[in-house]
């Protein structure tokens, strides 16, 4: 069981500063996240994008906002658990909560902060009949162990990023590897694009362009999926293959957290926003852009905000008879729970003769 | 700079005729939005970068639109339920020429 005072559900950029603004306060985080990384949208959608309206910032990359959160919240030595969702809540006697994950991991915390965005991100499943009846039986989304396609028959959907990666690094691995994608553009990286072209011409992956894969056979689990070329209706391969890998990216779905009793307006979550962007469930909270009340912006800057607020409240929840008043950092400097200190250098006093 | 009539069918199969500002910058996925054509948290979800394809449309009347950039065309060629008028919403800005522009939102995926 993983103990924390503050449970944070979606490491992206709000749930990553409210580690910040609790490790003020004193209070540890753990974060839970259905990507394998940190950042959610910013690190998983558009790394590469430019932001321009993070105050201070007259222009960041996604990818280095995140880069610098991570470093500004190291001190408060977050934990994480990354690649898993929140599936399940429990609320205990005591008023504290337990978060179990898809992979059954426990979290027990006396307040849980929903930093959700849009939702955990779901592979994105083609529109295949019989497709569900051969997942894990041949089919699957996303690639754990690429160990078990050794010397196997693979096939690989999709034109983006994943796809041309897990194409090459597969070549070394399966015994064949097929390539099927609806365009003979793809749209990864031109580094990614080009090794694919020389892999390719070294017969070490099998590209089929323009082509869709418009069927699935197999007794007990998949045996071979069927390759229509989209240039000509006449032209379908049986291909036998042991494995077949769709990449078509990630759509973001609320998912389980939809279930947890929680008073649910336009896919979000409804909060308190005159005060502290608690849900109905007393002790937890939402913030960011997985939240909704008057007058909501999904900003990244809002989501600080509300993270800001939403942890005095949990102070004053867990330690309801402290004393405490807000202190800015330039006068109270950070003090990590790593042992760490930042302040401000003091001001030299020196008499002038 | 005025309004334009769009006609815009929505995924249960509804007709709206809405007027869309064409001096806001918005595009096709925000006008949706703007008159909540669509749930919020199922269309214009990457916000408009044409990474996610939650705003695509058939595009069912023959006015004359900009020539798809790559990146739409790279997204549309991972999408589901593509036909040959699909287009990204969020790629289509909305200008007096496209006034009587007629769309039709594609099925949620």
């Amino acid at each position: 069981m993983i103990k924390t005072d503050i449970l944070i559900i979606g490491a992206g950029p709000t749930g990553l500063f409210a580690v910040f603004e609790a490790g003020l306060l004193q209070l540890k985080c753990h974060l839970i996240d259905a990507l394998p990384q940190a950042g959610g949208q910013c690190s998983e959608i558009y790394p590469k994008k430019p932001i321009y309206d993070i105050p201070g910032f007259p222009e960041v990359l996604a990818g280095d906002l995140v880069g610098n959160l991570m470093e500004q919240i190291r001190p408060f030595q977050p934990g994480f658990t990354l690649g898993e969702r929140a599936e399940t809540i429990e609320k205990l006697e005591d008023g504290s909560f337990i978060v179990t994950t898809n992979k059954g991991t426990k979290h027990h915390a006396p307040v849980v902060a929903i930093a959700g965005g849009l939702g955990s991100f779901e592979p994105r499943k083609p529109l295949l009949k019989n497709l569900t009846d051969y997942e894990d039986k041949g089919i699957a989304y996303i690639i754990k162990d690429p160990e078990i396609y050794r010397d196997k028959r693979v096939v690989i959907a999709g034109g983006g990023d994943s796809a041309l990666d897990w194409s090459i690094f597969l070549s070394d691995v399966a015994s064949e590897v097929t390539l099927v994608h609806r365009r003979n553009e793809f749209r990864g990286a031109l580094d990614s694009v080009e090794k694919v072209q020389r892999l390719k011409n070294k017969g070490k992956i099998n590209l089929i362009t323009p082509a869709e894969i418009v069927g699935l056979n197999g007794e007990k689990r998949l045996e071979s999926v069927l390759v229509r070329k989209t240039t000509n209706g006449n032209e379908d391969i049986l291909l036998a293959v042991d494995s077949f890998i769709p990449l078509f990216g990630l759509s973001p779905k609320l998912g389980p957290i939809g279930e947890w009793g929680l008073e649910i307006e336009k896919n979000a979550i409804k909060v308190d926003n005159t005060l502290d962007y608690q849900t109905n469930i007393p002790g937890i909270y939402a913030i960011g852009d997985v939240n909704t009340y008057p007058g909501k912006l999904k900003l990244i800057l809002c989501g600080f905000h509300e993270a800001t607020l939403m942890c005095q409240s949990a102070y004053k929840r867990i330690y309801p008879d402290k004393k405490y008043v807000m202190k800015y950092t330039t006068v109270g400097g950070v003090t990590g729970f790593d042992g760490s200190k930042k302040e401000a250098p003091k001001a030299v006093v020196k008499t002038i003769e | 700079m005025s309004d334009i009539k769009i006609k815009i069918t929505d995924r249960e199969g509804v007709l709206h005729e809405v007027d869309a500002p064409t001096d806001m910058n918005m595009n096709l996925m925000e006008v949706v939005r703007s008159y909540e054509l669509a749930p919020e948290g199922t269309i214009g979800v990457c916000g408009g970068m044409a990474m996610c394809a939650s705003c695509q449309c058939y595009v069912k009347s023959d006015h004359a639109l900009p020539e798809k950039s790559d990146d739409e065309d790279a997204m549309l060629a991972e999408a589901f339920y593509v036909e040959d008028n699909s287009r990204l919403g969020c790629q289509i800005h909305m200008t007096e020429d496209l006034n009587g522009l007629e769309v039709e939102l594609a099925p949620e995926s």
